[in-house]
């Protein structure tokens, strides 16, 4: 009998080692592993001090060791839990230590993005080709809309934010809210008819927006009844739908894409109550040094006008005249003083000869006026006797008969 | 009388909305920056005053706004009871 040992001689000699390096080279050299999506469920979930994430993807007949770097970990985009179903992206490989074939993941995503993904790029390259994205079908924004038009939810924490945006940057605007459910199987209808209700209320900006969420939650954005009635909108539309990095296809149907739900509300508000207060402030300013300058000149006209009234008016003549009328007065006066007082010398010398002349000086030295006592005639004559005169002597009169 | 009747009609202050006020006030402005009211004083200070009241209205209405929010409600608006709270 032989030993069984050497009925298989033709057989080669292996180390453990070697062997698992010839593996892990088989392993490693497949193409196809080295690039692959596989879809678990997760077990034993065990994130080490290290840093670095072992878990076990199992479905129902069979298991996958895996092993997330720390570096890929810090990137992950989902919380990890066992009994989650995701699906991993990464290479298999061998773990020579312990004889190990396993998963280095670098990526994991929930189960069925990778359908939607696929269902998304289709949708997009369609709607792209059809035009509905294209640049120039995009409407600008009006800077100080009246009337804003919200469509989300009217119990989210979008429109709580929307509102309390609008409400510090400008509460001059009205806003009119036409809410639709957000997400599920009812939401791209309700999104659809909510915006053509919005529509003929026409407001200024339309705001379509919705908080953040996993994939699946901010779908109804990706489906093409909602993404065509925004293309339709006859108001320019502002999307703002989950998070800075969730790209949605009503984003690119939109007028103007926002990151968020807040940041729409801010884009749909350029002129902000500052920016009012400020215009203003400076029409206040303008109104009333316009009004200054104007009223500064026409004062300026104003008094060259009367200096120049003033040249040509008769005042100075008049001035000049009343001086000489002054002048002449003066010299009047002066003049008629003069007279007066050569009168009142004359009248003086006058009077002395007159003294001389008084008839009782005469009488008084005894002679008498003798007159005739019918018509009171001075008779000097003989002849000029009547039958009774009177006779003046220097104190009295009394009456005389001819004989 | 007649003569108020060739202006063209100034609807009362009180009445404007924010934005027809701040427009005939950007007009007065322009009108009394420019030359048109130069020679014309009494008409540039009526201007002015209405320019005032014009501008006092757009501070009233700035500082009293606050937000108003209605809801479509099928063919309705109806004022928004908010139930986020």
């Amino acid at each position: 009998m032989q030993p069984t040992f050497f009925s298989a001689s033709s057989a080669q000699q292996w180390t453990v080692s070697k062997l698992t390096f010839y593996i892990r080279k088989l392993l490693e050299e497949n193409e196809t592993l080295q690039d692959i999506w596989v879809q678990g469920e997760i077990s034993n979930l065990s994130r080490p001090a290290s840093g670095h994430v072992y878990f076990t993807l199992k479905d129902s007949s069979a298991a996958l060791k895996c092993v997330m770097w720390k570096t890929s970990a810090a990137r992950l985009g989902i919380p990890l839990q066992d009994g989650k179903a995701v699906e991993v992206h990464g290479k298999i490989g061998v773990y020579e230590v312990s004889g190990q074939y396993q998963l280095y993941a670098d990526q994991i995503r929930p189960v069925g993005e990778g359908a939607l993904y696929q269902e998304f790029m289709l949708l997009k390259a369609m709607l792209e080709a059809e035009g509905l994205f294209a640049p120039e079908r995009k409407r600008p924004i009006p800077i100080f809309p009246q009337k804003i038009g919200i469509v989300t939810s009217a119990t989210g924490a979008a429109l709580r934010d929307m509102l309390n945006t609008l409400r510090r940057r400008l509460p001059l605007v009205e806003v009119i809210l036409s809410p639709s459910p957000v997400q599920g199987i009812e939401a791209p209808p309700a999104l659809v008819k909510a915006l053509q209700l919005l529509n003929s209320r026409s407001p200024d900006i339309i705001l379509l927006a919705r908080g953040g969420g996993s994939i699946e939650d901010l779908w109804a954005f990706n489906d093409e009844r909602v993404v065509r009635a925004v293309a339709m909108s006859a108001v320019p539309v502002i999307c703002g739908v989950g998070h800075e990095t969730d790209f949605t296809l009503c984003d690119f149907a939109a007028d103007l894409r926002a990151p968020t739900p807040t940041a729409a509300a801010e884009l749909a508000t350029q002129i902000t109550i500052i920016d009012l207060r400020a215009a203003l402030q400076n029409y206040k300013t303008r109104i009333l040094s316009a009004t200054l300058n104007l009223l500064a000149e026409q004062k300026t006209a104003l008094s060259s006008l009367v200096s120049q009234l003033r040249y040509i008016s008769p005042d100075r003549r008049i001035q000049s005249e009343r001086q000489r009328v002054d002048e002449l007065a003066r010299r009047a006066h002066s003049a008629l003083y003069h007279h007066i007082q050569l009168q009142s010398t004359h009248v003086k010398g006058m009077q002395r000869r007159l003294e001389a002349l008084n008839p009782n000086a005469v009488l008084a030295r005894g002679y008498a006026v003798v007159t005739r006592k019918d018509d009171g005639s001075v008779v000097s004559h003989v002849s000029q006797a009547s039958a009774e005169m009177k006779v003046r002597v220097s104190d009295g009169e009394f009456e005389v008969k001819k004989k | 009388m007649p003569k108020s009747s060739s202006k063209k009609i100034e609807k009362a202050i009180e009445e404007l909305t924010y934005e027809e006020a701040l427009v005939e006030l950007e007009e007065i402005v322009s009108a009394l920056e420019g030359d048109a009211s130069r020679n014309q004083l009494e008409e540039a200070i009526k201007l002015f005053e209405r320019g005032q009241a014009l501008a006092a209205r757009c501070s009233m209405l700035l500082e009293a706004a606050e937000l108003k929010v209605k809801q479509v409600a099928g063919d309705e608006i109806i004022p928004f009871e908010d139930l986020s709270e």
